[in-house]
């Protein structure tokens, strides 16, 4: 077969196992974890071939256009370099591991068919997005993420948290698509064609007339997507939904789509200086904010989800000084540690019956319950806190020696302002620091908790604990392939700089050994005998995804003196727990006028439009009431009536001729 | 002679029966207006011949032919009236109002809104019974 | 138009009637009077009887326009039968004897306003169109028995067959209605 039909493969697997999957997942439920589960992996694996023939060379374009769609048409191409190759691997190999690991996790869930179909479609959509060389064709796989991303954060659509989530992560995300969808079409207007080869061509020749506003309106949507300052606020209380769907969202979908879409089109936002300062600044507040928020939380989920946002600040900071390889660099290496360091959190939560770290510092023994969990774990924090020579090390190297080289003004891939660059590498290096505080508190409370002994729930099943360690060796070894991965991107050095690596390093030990301080000075000062566990889940074999389910409903407790995060931000400790009040904001600015606008509305309806229509209904009634108080049945007055009329009649002829014989 | 004496004493006669059926409560009396009526249009009728010196003498022909008919008409509203007093106790003509809705029916008020064509024969039914009794 | 100028300028006035014309005032005053009376009373039986009156003076206005043979079958088929059967039907009806309260309808006002309006109505008109009309009564004889035999079966024999059956259906159906039916026999 040929690389292209190979290509073409890869999307369309996975959708026909999710469309098999939604049609036989009741009838035939023996099919439902092969449909689920095959695809995908054969996907993986065609993904993989596609990139070693692909080999970072000559990009693969092919098109066909399937009718004629007017003015600018629209194409179903591919165009596949060595950025689509390797990021189609990457979402394929963690579609795998997630829809291996949903077997175990949500063993006993009734509506596991539906779930792994939209898992698969939700693969199958991000797969077009990555592949696809036209912009229409890419928007399709855009929106139908966003559409499966709301079904699978509403998973536990029984509880109020989830439906909300959910509807928080359309809105929010549909927020930026709109302004995303009309960049799209200025683009594709100024570049006259919605193929990405066209798209670049036109950069190139400098035909685009309107770069800012197309850049600013595309950024919207991005931010949306990727959950960049301000549009993050979905993506912590997407935790709502399972734990498999955050690792998919978070690892390899949806907040993925957002930073590829930019590093392909990169050139268009390069065109514009202050599309990439608005980047920049966006990332930098993203970072340091998230940063802070996530040192703050209890739930270990949301930990994970502003983590999460904040690698996210750091692709788009890479972005913004203009080294794309860079960007994807850390997507990939983030994407293998956070998709880790979510499934062994969901394994954590089984183990433990809650998700509040409070509730995991006062259990001991965690760590031998879940053995798996707990060393991959650990490999995937170190990742994240970017500790030589795990992944994230290379890649965060990556993206700050990109910064610095912007900010002192040397050797640019693309044009950036020096301000984007100091500005990245300035909150950078900040959120090092916080990344491995943040990091080690939460491994400190989930692992080293003292208190009454951890709920013994017998061993985690092997689909679980197997995909664990699979997704471990990238965490563990991806960044040493630093020197093969240039040729894939634009053959631009990803390798680390002392300077880089000195400072980086040296601010994430600073943290790190800042937050071990601290948690050790508060447990020496509070009694050993003193906490009480606090309340959870307590299924002895119990599904795991049940298991979570329920722990939606636990209180999170306010105060905990031994929370080293409460020391660490004192009085900022509040509203960085409450992710700075941005909902609060948001509430003021869009929920209480949309709220007042639908009552107005609802006031008009109910009172203004409705009058009318009742009004319409009495006045007929009210006029066939006065008819028929004529017909009394009375044949004289009848008569009398008919004889006056003829009257009437009479006279008025009589009159009339007398006028006219008058005249 | 002149022609206006016998055509406005017509016209009156007209309008006197006139009122008559539009005032008289029985229904025989009624009968008699429209007796009146006629014969007014007959004087018209005979007045108009003779000014007229039809060869034909339609005027008069026609007078005949109506008092023909007066006379049919007569003997078979009589045998109407006969019937209705018989099966309603009644000769009153503002008294049968079959046609009109009951009032004091569901539908009587503007606001309620009950579907018409209830059955309303029970009451006729029952004079009916006691005028036969 | 000259013609009619003409016969207006021959016409004698109002002002000065000849003795016809006095005769057929008055007797079209008593039948006007007997004819309100009729519409008016009280006392159904006085009704009927005041129609008598009020047809026989139009008998005496046929016979005064020279309508012989009309009058002779105004007495005839008016004052002699449907009187009669209207006085029979108020019988049989038990019309009250006597003053009945309830004689006139509730309507009596609007039929009062109606009444005269087309008395008025009809009046102005027929006088402003006859103002000047007058009837030749000295010429040939128009109304006798004879004169009215002759057309009616020379030039009106169909109609006058017509009409025949049209009474037998009458008859019948009267008979038909008035029948009481088997069952409530």
């Amino acid at each position: 077969m040929t690389t292209t039909t190979l290509a073409v493969l890869v999307p369309l697997l996975p959708f026909l196992g999710s469309v098999a999957g939604l049609l036989l997942g009741r009838t035939a439920p023996g099919f439902v974890r092969p449909l689920a589960v095959l695809p995908t992996l054969v996907a993986a694996v065609l993904a993989a071939v596609v990139a070693a023939r692909q080999g970072g060379g000559k990009a693969i374009d092919a098109a066909t256009q399937l009718t004629p769609t007017g003015s600018v048409p629209i194409d179903l191409a591919l165009y596949i370099d060595g950025f689509a190759a390797l990021v189609a691997v990457l979402v394929g190999v963690v579609a795998t591991c997630v829809q291996i690991y949903s077997t175990g996790y949500l063993r006993d869930d009734p509506r596991y068919p539906s779930y792994a179909a939209l898992v698969s479609l939700f693969t199958s959509a991000m797969l077009l997005v990555v592949y696809s060389g036209d912009l229409m064709v890419l928007l399709v796989g855009w929106e139908i993420m966003g559409i499966c991303s709301y079904f699978l954060v509403g998973h536990y659509w029984e509880t109020p948290e989830a439906r909300a989530a959910s509807l928080k992560a359309f809105l929010v995300t549909k927020l930026g698509d709109v302004p995303f969808l009309i960049g799209l079409f200025a683009l594709a207007t100024d570049a006259g064609t919605f193929r990405i080869t066209g798209v670049l061509d036109a950069v190139a020749s400098g035909g685009l007339d309107h770069p800012t506003l197309i850049a600013l309106l595309l950024l919207a949507g991005v931010a949306g997507k990727s959950a960049q300052f301000p549009l993050h606020t979905w993506l912590p209380d997407a935790m709502a939904g399972p734990t498999p769907v955050s690792a998919l969202i978070h690892a390899a979908t949806m907040v993925a789509a957002g930073i590829y879409f930019t590093a392909r089109l990169l050139p268009v936002f390069a065109e514009s200086a202050a599309a990439m300062t608005v980047l920049a600044v966006m990332a930098a507040i993203t970072m340091v904010g998230s940063a802070l928020a996530a040192l703050a939380q209890d739930d270990i989920k949301r930990v994970l989800a502003y983590s999460t946002i904040g690698q996210l600040g750091y692709m788009a900071g890479a972005l913004a000084v203009g080294d794309r390889g860079a960007a994807v660099f850390h997507l990939l290496s983030h994407a293998a540690f956070k998709a880790l360091l979510f499934l062994a959190a969901g394994t954590v939560i089984h183990a433990a019956g809650t998700n509040s770290l409070t509730a995991m510092s006062r259990m001991s023994g965690l760590a031998k319950r879940v053995p798996d969990a707990y060393w991959t774990m650990t490999v995937a924090l170190l990742a994240l806190a970017a500790i030589p020579p795990f992944a994230g090390f290379f890649s965060k190297e990556a993206v700050l020696v990109a910064a610095e080289h912007t900010a002192l003004g040397d050797q640019t891939i693309q044009p950036a302002p020096a301000g984007a660059g100091w500005t990245v590498l300035v909150a950078g290096l900040l959120t090092a620091l916080l990344t491995a505080a943040y990091a080690l508190r939460l491994w400190l409370r989930t692992f080293r908790g003292r208190g009454a002994e951890a709920p013994d729930h017998g061993r985690q099943p092997i689909a679980m604990t197997t995909v664990l360690w699979v997704l471990a060796i990238p965490s563990l070894g991806f960044g040493l392939t630093v020197t093969y991965l240039d040729d894939w991107f634009d053959g631009h050095a990803l390798t680390p700089t002392v300077t880089t690596a000195v400072l980086g390093t040296g601010l994430a030990a600073a943290g790190a050994v800042i937050t071990y301080a601290v948690w050790r000075t508060l447990a020496a000062r509070t009694p050993v005998a003193g906490p009480v566990p606090l309340p959870h889940v307590a299924h002895p074999d119990a599904d795991a995804g049940l298991v979570e389910a329920e722990a939606l409903h636990l209180p999170h407790p306010a105060e905990d003196p031994a929370d080293p995060g409460r020391a660490l931000l004192g009085s900022l400790h509040a509203p960085a727990a409450d992710g700075f009040h941005l909902d609060a904001v948001y509430r003021a600015a869009f929920v209480r006028p949309v709220l007042a606008a639908a009552s107005l509305v609802r006031f008009l309806d109910r009172e203004v439009v409705d009058t009318y229509v009742r009004a319409a209904g009495t006045s007929a009634k009210g006029l066939g009431w006065l008819v028929r108080r004529a017909q009394t049945g009375n044949v004289q007055t009848y008569l009398s009536a008919l004889l006056a009329g003829s009257v009437v009649l009479v006279i008025a002829a009589v009159a009339l001729a007398n006028a006219v014989a008058g005249a | 002679m002149h022609l206006a004496y016998p055509a406005v004493l017509a016209a009156l006669l007209f309008c006197v029966g006139v009122y008559g059926v539009l005032a008289r409560r029985n229904a025989i009396l009624v009968l008699m207006s429209v007796e009146l009526m006629l014969n007014a249009v007959n004087l018209n009728l005979v007045a108009f011949d003779v000014w007229l010196r039809d060869t034909l003498h339609a005027g008069q022909a026609l007078t005949l032919f109506t008092i023909a008919v007066a006379a049919a008409e007569i003997g078979i509203g009589l045998a109407i009236v006969l019937m209705v007093h018989r099966n309603r106790g009644t000769a009153d003509v503002d008294r049968l109002r079959d046609t009109a809705e009951r009032p004091g029916s569901p539908d009587d008020g503007p606001d309620d809104g009950g579907a018409p064509g209830t059955p309303t024969d029970e009451t006729p039914h029952g004079e009916k019974a006691e005028a036969t009794a | 138009m000259i013609l009619a100028a003409q016969a207006a300028a021959e016409t004698p006035g109002f002002l000065s009637p000849s003795g016809v014309e006095i005769v057929f005032l008055l007797v079209g005053l008593v039948t006007l009077g007997a004819a309100v009376v009729t519409v008016t009373t009280r006392q159904l039986v006085h009704a009927a009887l005041w129609l008598v009156v009020a047809l026989g003076g139009l008998a005496v206005e046929y016979l005064l326009l020279t309508a012989e043979f009309i009058a002779w079958v105004q007495v005839l088929i008016y004052v002699g039968s449907v009187v009669v059967l209207l006085l029979f039907g108020l019988m049989l009806t038990k019309a009250p004897i006597g003053r009945s309260p309830d004689a006139d309808s509730g309507n009596r006002p609007v039929a009062l306003g109606v009444a005269l309006a087309a008395a008025a109505a009809l009046v102005w008109v027929v006088v402003d169109a006859f103002r000047t009309t007058w009837i030749d009564l000295d010429g040939a004889v128009q109304g006798s028995t004879e004169v009215t035999g002759a057309t009616l079966f020379k030039h009106w024999v169909l109609p006058f067959e017509a009409l025949s059956v049209l009474l037998l259906a009458a008859l019948v159906g009267a008979i038909v209605l008035s029948r009481k039916k088997e069952q409530e026999r």
